[in-house]
Parts: C-alpha cells; structure tokens; sequence
C-alpha cells in the first residue's frame, strides 16, 4: 500500500493504494470519480480519455505511482472549471449538435476532442478532416458523423 | 388502485372518433392511468398475394402480444408541477425516454423537461409488455401513454374551472398553466393535489388531432445530453450500491469451456485487495477492492478447464455445416429462353457488444435478491435469477439501469444471472464487469449466414426470385419466443406450425419488388454458440444479398439501379425515400475510377429508408496508415432518407439513422470474428474492427420524410439494412466485382491474436508516453 497524491480537477488529493493499481480505478473505485467510463483497460477504447497536465491521456494505462504530486489529473467532471464557465464550450458545441445517444463514450470524446483542438491551435493550424480521422475514440452508437460536426463547432468557440 | 383489478371490461378504443378508455386513479395527488394495450389500430386480414410483413409483422405480434394483459401504465402529476412516468421499456440510447417525455408534454400542455420519464423496474403482471426489441417501443406505447396524459390534463382542466370560477371550455392551458377568461390562472403545481381523485374510476378521453401537435414531430434535443455531456449520467457501473465490490471472471479458453478446479486459490486469495475467489459455470470469480485488481487475480489464476461447446470448429466447418443444411432452391417452370442468375453470399460472426461492457450488481441474501442491470427484458430475468439462484420470482427485484448501448446484446441476461449466481456463492453482494476481451470471445454473436438467391428473367422483367438463408442458430429466449408461442391463434394462417426463427424470418423478412414468384425461406441449425440479434435479424444480410441481386438483374437487363428499381418496386413510400436520396446524393454523378456510388432501400417496421453512398477504393485511400487500425475503402459520403411514419422526434430519428449507416458500413467492410481451434480470435476494439472515425462518412445527410400517417413506426434498427446494401453495391461497382462475403476484409487477419490463457490482456503502464 503506497500514499498517492496528485491534484484532481483542481483540488489535492492523497490515496491509499498499491503503486501499480491503474489510474482508471483509482478514480472510479477508490475516489468514486465516474465520468472516465471502462471500455477495454488496454489502451484502445479510449471511453477513459482524460488530461494530464492539459494532455489527453488514458488512466487505464498508468499506474498510480507514476502521477506525482504536482501533475493535474482533469476528467469530464473537472472540465468546465479550467474555462472558469458552467460547461466548456466543446461540452455546449456537443449540446448543441445532441451528439450523444447512449453516452457512454462521450466523456471520453469530449476530452479526446478538447485536447486535439489544442494541439492543433498549438501548432497554428486549422482544424482538417485528417486531424478528426486521428480520433481513435469508439462509439459503438456510431455518432461519429455529429461528433465531427460538434468538434468543428468546439473549435471554433475554444 | 386495489379496486382496478375488478375494473369491468371497458369497451374498445374507437378509433374513428379517438376516444378512448383510461383510469383516474385514486390517491392524494393527482394520479392518472392507462392501459398499454390500447395499442395499436388493428391490422387488416391477409389475402395471398402480398408478403406477409406488409400487413402483419413482428410489429403487430409484438402489439397483439400486448393486448390480453391488463397493463396500467401510470401518469403522476407532482406538486412541483411536473410529470412523471416510469416507461416499462428500456432506454440504451435509441431515445426513448426523450420521445416519450415529448408525448406526454404534447397531450399535457407541458414543457418537455418538466416530464421525468425513468424506467420501470420488473413488473411481471406485464407478462410479454416489458421487451425493449424489434423497434417497437413507440409504436406500443404511444396510444395508451397519449390516453393518460389527456386524462391527466382533463382532470386538470376540471379542478382549474372550480378555482378560477369558470367552466372548462373557456380554459386554456398552456405550458403547465390553466388560465381562465378574465386572465386568471393557475399552474399545475398547484392543481396537483386538487385535481386528485378520491377513488380509482374509469373515464374516457379524446385525443389531440395531429394538426394540433407542436411538441411531437419537432426536432428535440435528448433529455438526458447534460447528463451525458458531464459524466453525470449513470451507467450500471457507475453504481454505488453498499459493498457491491468490483468482481470479475476468469473465463476459459474456448468457447463455453468450464472450469474444473482451480489449482492457485489460496494464492490468488492472497493477492493485494482480492477478497472473494468462487467456482460458478461460467468459470472463476474473484472480487477486489478495485477492478485493476480482479484483473491481476483473473491473470494470476490457474485453472483446469473442461472443453467447450465448439472445440476444434472453425469459420470453415461451421460454414460447411451451413451449407449442408441448405433448404434446396426449386425452380417453378419457367419459359425455355429465359435466364437464371445465382449467387450464394455469406455473412460471417460479428460481435454485438456495446461499448459498456456485460455488467450487473447483485445482491443475493438467504431470503431475497436484488439486481441493477441494462436489461431490455427485465421480466424474463427476473424469472431466470430466480431459478438460477433459487429463490421464488416474487422474492428476486429486478432494477433496470440505463444502458451503455445494446444492439440486441442487453435483450440477454447474461451478467445480471451471473452476477446473481457470483454473490449468492460468494454471500456478498457484487459489481460484475467482463473484461472487453470476454465479450467478443465468450459473449453474444451475430450469428454466421449464408443466402443463396436465384432469380430468372425474360425479356426485362424478372419472372421469379427464391432465397434460401441458412443461420446458426439464433437465440430468442429473451421472450420473443414465449411471446410467439402464446400468441399463435392470431398469426396469419399457416405461420403457426414453423419454429420461433422461421416465424420471426416470415414477420420480417419483405422483398419489396414485383419479381414475379417470391419465396424465402429460412433454416436454422447449430445451437452450440451464443447467439442473439444485432440491431436488426436477419434484415441486414438478407437485404445485402438481395440488394447485390437487384444490381446484378438491372445490369442484365441494361437498366440504371434506380431506374431499375423504380420500375419494381411495389410500395409508393419505398419508392419516395429512393428518388429522394437519388436526388439529394446526384445520382450518376461521375467519378473516377475506382470511386463509385450505391443505392439500395429497405421496408420493414411500417416505413421504408433508402440509402446512396459514395465508396472510396482506390489503392491510396485502401491503404492509408493509421496505426493499428483497419482502413481499406472509405465510405465518403452517405444519404439516407426515411419514412417512419409519424415522427415524434426527428432529431433523435436522424442519431438512429446515423447510428444505422457507421453499422452498416461496419458490417460491409471491416466488422467480424474468426473462429479457429474452437475460439473467437478477437479480444480488444483494435482486433473486431467496429467503424471508428477514419472510416466514418466525410458528408452525412439524412432526409426525415414528411409523412401523414397517424402511427409511429420503428426508428432504432431501422438504418442498417439499407446501408450495409448500399456500401456492398457501391464496393462491387467502384471494384467491377461483386463481394459475396461479408465483411469483404475478413480474409485478412489484422492483428496479432492475443493469448487464451490468461483470458485477458494485462494493463498497459506507458500511457503517459501517448498523450496528445
Ligand atoms: S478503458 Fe481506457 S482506453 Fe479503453
Ligand atoms: S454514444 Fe453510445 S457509445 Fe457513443
């Protein structure tokens, strides 16, 4: 059993855990944080996508003992409080389109989303069909038509 | 509402002056009632000519099943001034709870998000009206859910006349608010207490025409989007039920294999935050404190198996086996000069997984059990948890928790009664999850086909047209079955004496062309796998061989494939929605080579949809890198058009129709298992390649068709058929060849197989060397 700590959507915290538990269950069965959705555990599903430190990442597939105290873990729940605003204007643009239809991976597509118009705009480009092809985020309800029109739409307002 | 058992018979809806029967229910807020199998107008009588589905199809089975129950489904108006409604149906993302919130604001006057509409838990006293399946839920449940919402509002109105002084026809209501002539007005709020019956009393009701609709038929956003755009919204797994702990099971290595003893029990119990290990049939359980933990106790697990139910079999035997039980083809006599076409097509395994694994909570005490799952057929569980755990039905509460997507998948209890099986053994309760790798490998499958079609033509019309469609075995001991055992006097003559799946094949199964003598014919064998229906039965791969057919005959002939079936198709709505995509997709617009178009159509659930798509198959498209993932060619546009009827919500419709072409083509191009050695090769999304968005559709359109009908027809299996013809059309004219297996890449094993023992992939550790 280690002590973890690392700041979770904007607040510390400290868990009592053993070092290589992944990430994913750390959120969901330990701190009860259930907005990362399971989908595979192995890094393909992508329905964990978070941030660290701004950056899209799966918890799936990062232990514990490698988060270290000063890294910023943001899953969906933390997300609208890093635009200061009540949603991020990517979860308004997927209101806006009504991408979900069960749900289940949209927290994920949303974080994968977010993190790739930043990487775009980091690089001074404009949002291109290649860069939404990258997206490796299933949805087995097939929305992936609206999420391409809903990212488009996020970018545009980020 | 003790009294409403004795309720007399009331008589029948009358559809011409729509009114009907429904209940105000005694109690100290208002509380309204109706009773589900008011149903459906009834179906006309069969003559011989037309296919059956045209007038009777698994629909009207499913509606008729509906009416010998007495089924009250209630409305409560709450002191807040909302509704609220417990559908007995299940919502995995078609959009049911949004579609039905909007019915009942329509007949109410109400705002749509002042209606909560959640799930009904197992209500036995149902019988066969608790099965989400077959896109049926609309079409059973939008009458009788109208019937108590007007009666609701007719209570209203009358409890409003006596506060405002005023008598009811010169109230108004309005967004939750009666007002009176001189301006007054009151909200249901609160009415809600006042216009409350005393005692449970029949009255009856007229419905809204449809001229006065503007709620039902506008576009409306889902009701539950916030919750799903901020992770609020719960999933099974999201559960938080006291001790339910993260359990999970270490399954066999082929197929339905069981175990036989565990030889590290007493290790693996060891092992950090495992605390449970049990033996149940379906193979090994074990509970942590965290999932990442079961999983490193399902790996460390050694077990001795005993063999599986397909040992040795492979694509390959299962596929002979399907061919020898071919019903023969017979040829009526047909004129000397004229030309016979044959083609066999086969449609190979597919996983019907939803993206939220197999999972259910379950606690199991000496006297009682309790079950939270995703199930479209709660009674039906509810029945076989108690068996498996021996408890009377009465004694086992089945709560229905919205699901993660179904796809046919949910219709089956698989997790809720092993979930069941694991905490009673284990006497504690449980949060079961499968693996990802367990559910291609070990779950449900589309079962493998073969459709064998001859046609014969002369002189440019097609005298005559005989399918053959051999299955393995599909399951349909979700209830459907039952319901067609104890429905039989009402089907069609002759349908009573087939089988469950030859019936089903015969309430479905529609070829919507004049192709003079029509037979098809369905034969089912092989039962040693887990099967079940994947958004759809048997309509996607037997639309897919007749709609290749359909091309092949129009080139014969020297027709244009719109043109061609245009001239052939029997139904007018069929016909619309194909000019219509034929329109709105430029039809012959020229390509270049290797880029073609498709188009096919599909009647089936009281409406018609056609599909156009654009297919991509040149070698720099075909072989675009993306790293493991499936590429090959790219669908770049896709119109659908669909005539459902009335429409209660065309924005959801349009999600459906979406949803409906990634399936198909998923189905087409990319999507399936190998069996080999007695086991599904596939264990990961990056191994059963589902579409993902390089290989989604550049330009999407759908077309919701203006209709005057006054009934729903279905939505949710709607869209795949057509789509997965009209991407198979569209890859044989861009290749000059016509595909005749499905998906047209499984000969091509994609990725490397990973290991049967232990039955799941570790965790990877180096995420944070790939974000982005
Ligand atoms: S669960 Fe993390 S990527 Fe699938
Ligand atoms: S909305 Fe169901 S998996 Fe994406």
């Amino acid at each position: 059993m280690g002590q973890h700590t690392f700041i979770l959507n904007g607040s510390t915290v400290t868990v009592n855990v053993d070092d290589d538990v992944r990430l994913l269950w750390v959120l969901r069965d330990v701190l009860g944080i259930t907005g990362p959705k399971y989908g595979c555990g192995i890094n393909v599903c992508k329905a964990c996508t978070s941030h660290i430190n701004g950056k899209a990442f799966n918890p799936c597939s990062v232990q514990v003992k490698d988060i270290g105290p000063t890294d910023q873990v943001t899953t969906i729940e933390g997300l609208p409080a890093t635009v200061g605003a009540e949603l991020h204007p990517m979860q308004e643009a997927w209101l806006e389109n009504d991408v979900a239809q069960c749900g289940y991976c949209q927290p994920g597509q949303i974080m994968a989303a977010v993190a790739k118009v930043n990487q775009v705009h980091a690089a001074g480009r404009e949002l291109t069909d290649a860069d939404l092809d990258e997206i490796r985020n299933i949805c087995r309800c097939g929305t992936y038509s609206r999420i391409r029109t809903a990212i488009r739409a996020g970018a545009e307002a980020m | 509402m003790t009294d409403l058992e004795s309720r007399p018979p009331f008589a029948r809806a009358n559809l011409r002056r729509r009114t009907f029967v429904g209940y105000l229910l005694g109690g100290a807020t208002l509380a309204v009632a109706a009773d589900l199998s008011l149903g459906n107008p009834a179906y006309a009588a069969v003559p011989s000519l037309p296919q059956i589905p045209e007038l009777y199809d698994l629909g009207d089975l499913q509606t008729d099943a509906a009416r010998p129950t007495a089924n009250l489904i209630r409305i409560v108006i709450n002191t807040d001034g909302t509704a609220s409604f417990e559908l007995p149906r299940m919502e995995v993302g078609q959009g049911i709870t949004t579609s039905t919130a909007m019915i009942i604001a329509e007949e109410l006057d109400l705002p749509v998000d002042k209606v909560h509409v959640s799930l009904a838990p197992a209500r036995p006293e149902l019988m066969f009206n608790q099965l989400t399946g077959g896109s049926n839920t609309t079409v059973s449940t939008y009458t009788p859910i109208r019937v108590a919402a007007a009666i609701a509002r007719n209570a209203l109105l009358g409890a409003a006349a006596i506060e405002l002084g005023s008598i009811v026809a010169l109230l108004t209501s309005k967004e939750g608010v009666i007002t009176g002539p001189t301006g007054a007005s009151v909200s249901y709020a609160d009415l809600a207490t006042k216009a409350a019956s005393p005692t449970t009393q029949a009255v009856s009701v007229t419905l809204a025409p449809r001229s006065s609709f503007t709620v039902i038929g506008t576009p409306q956003n889902r009701v539950d989007a916030l919750a799903a755009v901020t992770g609020r919204k719960t999933f099974t797994l999201d559960l938080e039920i006291p001790g339910a702990l993260p359990t999970m099971v270490c399954r066999p290595p082929t197929l339905n294999g069981s175990p036989r003893s565990i030889s590290n029990r007493a290790q693996v119990l060891a092992m950090p935050g495992v605390t449970h290990v049990e033996a149940v049939d379906t193979g090994v359980a074990v509970r942590a404190a965290t999932f990442g933990q079961c999983i490193d106790a399902v790996r460390a697990l050694v077990v001795v198996w005993n063999p599986g139910s397909v040992e040795g079999e492979s694509d390959a035997t299962v596929l002979a086996k399907l061919r020898a039980a071919e019903i023969p083809l017979a040829v009526p006599p047909i004129p000397l000069l004229a030309q016979t076409v044959e083609a066999e097509f086969t449609f190979m395994f597919r996983s019907s997984a939803a993206l939220e694994p197999n999972c259910a909570v379950a606690d199991v005490r000496a006297d009682h059990a309790t079950v939270w799952a995703g199930l479209k057929a709660p009674i039906v569980a509810q029945t076989e948890i108690a068996a498996a755990v021996g408890l009377p039905v009465e004694k086992v509460t089945v709560n229905v928790v919205t699901g993660g997507g179904s796809f046919g998948h949910k219709l089956f209890n698989d997790a809720a009664v092993e979930a069941a099986k694991i905490s009673q053994k284990m006497g504690v309760p449980v949060k079961l999850m499968w693996h990802r790798a367990d559910e291609p490998r070990q779950g449900r499958v589309h079962p493998m086909a073969t459709s064998r079609i001859r046609a014969t033509v002369l002189l440019g019309q097609v005298l005559t047209f005989e399918q053959r469609h051999t299955s393995v075995s599909t399951d349909f001991g979700h209830g459907l079955g039952e319901m067609i055992s104890h429905n039989l006097d009402k089907l069609p003559t002759g349908l009573g004496n087939l089988g469950f799946a030859e019936t089903i094949f015969t309430l479905t199964q529609e070829l919507p062309y004049d192709f003079g003598v029509v037979t098809q014919l369905l034969n089912e064998c092989d039962m040693r796998f887990n099967t079940g229906s994947m958004r759809n039965i048997y309509s996607p791969d037997v639309a897919c061989a007749n709609e290749l057919m359909v091309d092949r005959l129009a080139a014969l002939t020297g027709q244009d494939p719109v043109a061609f079936r245009l001239a052939f198709l029997k139904n007018s709505r069929v016909k619309d929605v194909l000019r219509k995509v034929a329109a709105v997709g430029q039809w012959g617009r020229s390509m270049p080579a290797g880029m073609a178009q498709g188009v096919a159509v599909h009647s089936e659930y009281k409406g018609a949809t056609a599909v156009l798509v654009e297919i991509d198959c040149r070698p720099a498209t075909v072989n675009r890198p993306i790293v493991n993932g499936v590429t090959g060619p790219r669908v770049t546009k896709a119109v659908i058009a669909v005539d459902a009827g009335l429409v209660i919500n065309p924005r959801g419709l349009e999600a459906q129709m979406m949803g409906g072409v990634s399936d198909g083509i998923a189905l087409a191009l990319t999507s399936s298992l190998h069996l080999r050695d007695g086991h599904f090769l596939e264990a990961s999304w990056d191994n059963y390649f589902y579409t993902r968005e390089w290989n989604a559709p550049l330009d999407f359109q759908c077309i919701v068709m203006p209709s005057t009908s006054e009934q729903p027809g279905g939505a949710g299996e709607a869209g795949v058929a057509a789509s997965v013809s009209a991407v198979a059309c569209a890859y044989a004219r861009a290749t000059g060849t016509m595909p005749t297996r499905f998906p047209i890449n499984h000969d091509q094993l994609s990725f490397t197989v990973k290991p049967f023992v232990p039955p799941i992939p570790e965790s990877p550790t180096d995420g944070l060397s790939h974000t982005f």
